[in-house]
């Protein structure tokens, strides 16, 4: 028996939760040289801008306990050479694609998503609320519900219908769910945290900071338990909103612990970096799991684990009506 | 491609700790100047990336083994100094562009500083082949840390040696000695590895004598397979525009002349993209 893997992103169907995290696959085409990328729920992009950038000075990571800091700075080609040379790419392979898109006032996000409504290949649309806010001395719009539901309504009434808004979270806010509410009140379809939380490194051979920009973002296992408790947060006060849980996914048991707390498919980003199968392998993983505990569909597990205390574990209740002739 | 490797050998040379893996497929595919990343800690390690070393030597035993040498930096390398036979060791390679090789039987000289040095000798079993004349010139801090005189000697036309405390060859940095080795040998091209400085140095001897340098950088990678953008340096194109390029992609092998050293750790004024060219919104 075959776990049935098949998830919705709004109203998209991928056929397995299993998506790489935006900006940790590049264009793809790197990635295909490991696998196919078919094999994907979804690819996600790295986040695009308008112009191309050119990014952060190096020294641009640091590995830290159980994780990493970046700094890469959305270092990218722009919306012009991504719709020349990127998107078109993946489209005509028919892969699944999630286009993050990165901005630094109302207007840009805009345009990047009038450039983006007529293109062929977008699966849906990722919104990286973790960029500074220039018109508000740099403070990033996923700190305030105000400025990222701005964003949010501005692309989602620019956006063709059938693409679905998915607003992408950062963790170190003051309160997770009132920004995702926001977000959800402006129109995004769904949702995906976490991206990086802010940390930072110093050389102690240098006795400097270990990047060149100070501060970096923290991803890796070091998170995954800040996504979960986020996935798990947001999930309890929106039931109803499809999650994409992102975070310190390594092996399909951390997958699998999104997918309890509430998330319907799951992002991969630095354990890519690690291992370029990554994504196969814990999807496979996690089929195992929802397997060996009785599911016949990932669906009944998502967010199952907020189910009240003292209702029955569900394996038990499986096994004892297998044992049943 | 991923390899689940096993350790066949591990010696110290020097001041320098190799180890020869059992990598069918990698060593198959093998060309001079690739490189293989390593994970490092074992299964349930903190540590979570990939070392990236380059590929010193390859033979066709087992199906195929690669050697690896290489200095103990932090805790990775550490951790893979303690490697014994038949221990496993997960590899993901062949990785990078490898040395552009000449079509003609021409002059070369190889230089390399430090472990750097170890990737020179693919190189120049392939110069041979050729029918290319090969010259060596290494050099390290001190004489422990020149690696693979011994080799260089019976391979090339010559070998020049130099270390910084003139504890064997000439005293000095290799630089030092370039401008005569390329005179000497009449070089037509030079190949290098080693430290961003000795690169950056050994480029303008090179463009001093008017002739091509092939170098191979390094640049601290986080995946070592051009996904994650951590490792780039200032690159011109041929469209003569600087661009911020991956050196595990694109690189780690550039043409040295192409290759904006002053400007590695930072982001030219006048690179694609660079703030305030156009692209202000910071991020
Ligand atoms: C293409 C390439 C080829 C290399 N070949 C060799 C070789 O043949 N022999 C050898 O001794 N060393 C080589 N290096 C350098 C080697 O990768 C580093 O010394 C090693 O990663 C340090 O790991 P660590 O845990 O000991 O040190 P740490 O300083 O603790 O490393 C921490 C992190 O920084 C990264 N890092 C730190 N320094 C470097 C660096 N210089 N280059 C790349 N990543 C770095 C590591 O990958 C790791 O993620 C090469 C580097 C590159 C990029
Ligand atoms: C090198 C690197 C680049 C990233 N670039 C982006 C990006 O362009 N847009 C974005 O929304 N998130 C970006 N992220 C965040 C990831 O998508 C992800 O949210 C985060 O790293 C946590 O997941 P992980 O632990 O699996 O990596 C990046 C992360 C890393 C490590
Ligand atoms: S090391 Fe990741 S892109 Fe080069």
């Amino acid at each position: 028996m075959s776990v049935d893997m098949r998830t919705f992103l709004a109203h998209v169907e991928l056929a397995n939760p299993i998506t790489t995290a935006a900006g940790c696959a590049s264009s793809g085409r790197e990635l295909a040289q490991f696998f196919d990328l078919h094999r994907l729920g979804a690819l996600a992009t790295r986040s695009i801008t308008m112009a191309p950038r050119a990014g952060r000075p190096t020294p641009r990571m640091a590995e830290t306990p159980s994780g990493m800091l970046n700094a890469v700075g959305l270092q990218g080609p722009g919306i012009d050479a991504f719709l020349e040379r990127e998107l078109p790419w993946l489209a005509q392979r028919g892969i699944r694609t999630i286009v993050s898109i990165g901005g630094g006032t109302v207007a840009e996000y805009s345009e990047l998503a009038r450039r983006l409504a007529d293109a062929p290949g977008v699966t849906a649309l990722e919104v990286n609320l973790s960029c500074p806010n220039i018109e508000d001395r740099g403070r990033v719009f996923a700190r305030e519900g105000s400025a990222a539901a701005e964003v949010i309504a501005s692309v989602r009434s620019i956006m063709r219908y059938d693409v679905p808004v998915v607003a992408k979270l950062a963790p170190d806010v003051a309160d997770i769910v009132s920004v995702a509410r926001a977000c959800v009140d402006a129109g995004a379809d769904a949702l995906s945290m976490i991206n990086n939380p802010l940390g930072m490194a110093i050389d102690t051979e240098a006795l400097r900071p270990a990047l060149a920009a100070v501060t970096g973002g923290l991803s890796g296992p070091a998170v995954l338990p800040l996504a979960v408790r986020c996935v798990w947060q947001v999930h309890a006060a929106l039931p109803g909103v499809p999650l994409i849980g992102v975070g310190g996914v390594m092996t399909g048991r951390d997958a699998f612990q999104l997918i309890l707390a509430g998330a319907c498919a799951v992002g991969v980003g630095t354990a890519l970096f690690h291992d370029p199968y990554a994504c196969l392998r814990i999807e496979r993983e996690l089929e195992d799991l929802l397997e060996a505990r009785g599911f016949q569909r990932l669906a009944d597990a998502v967010g199952l684990a907020h189910r009240p205390p003292g209702s029955a574990p569900r394996h038990l209740l499986v096994d004892s009506e297998e044992s049943s002739p | 491609m991923q390899v689940t490797g096993t350790v066949l050998t591990t010696r110290r040379v020097d001041a320098y700790h190799a180890l020869t893996v059992v990598a069918p497929g990698i060593a198959e595919r093998h060309r001079p100047g690739h490189f293989v990343s390593v994970a490092v800690g074992g299964a349930r390690t903190s540590m979570i990336t990939r070392r990236a070393l380059t590929v010193h030597d390859v033979k066709p035993d087992y199906g195929g083994t690669v050697e690896l040498v290489f200095t103990v930096r932090g805790p990775g390398t550490a951790w893979l100094a303690e490697r014994r036979a038949r221990d496993t060791l997960d590899l993901v390679g062949p990785l990078g562009r490898p040395f552009p090789l000449p079509r003609d039987p021409v002059h070369c000289v190889l230089v390399g500083a430090e472990y750097g040095s170890a990737v020179l000798f693919p190189v120049a079993d392939a110069l041979l082949e050729r029918g290319c004349r090969v010259d060596f010139l290494l050099g390290g801090a001190g004489a422990e840390r020149v690696f693979g005189a011994m080799r260089a000697r019976r391979m090339a036309e010559t070998t020049t040696l130099t270390t910084e405390d003139g504890s064997l060859g000439l005293r000095g940095k290799v630089t030092d000695a370039l401008p005569s080795v390329i005179a000497d040998t009449r070089a037509d091209v030079v190949y290098a590895c080693g430290p961003m400085e000795t690169l950056r140095a050994v480029t303008a001897v090179a463009i001093e004598f008017d002739i091509p340098v092939q170098v191979a950088v390094e640049e601290a990678m986080a995946c070592g397979i051009g996904v994650c953008m951590t490792c780039v340096i200032p690159v011109i194109g041929d469209d003569g525009v600087t661009r911020m390029v991956r050196a595990c992609a694109e690189g780690p092998v550039f043409r040295g002349e192409r290759v904006r050293f002053e400007d590695v750790g930072t982001i030219p004024f006048d690179a694609l993209g660079a703030p305030g060219g156009g692209a202000r919104h910071a991020g």
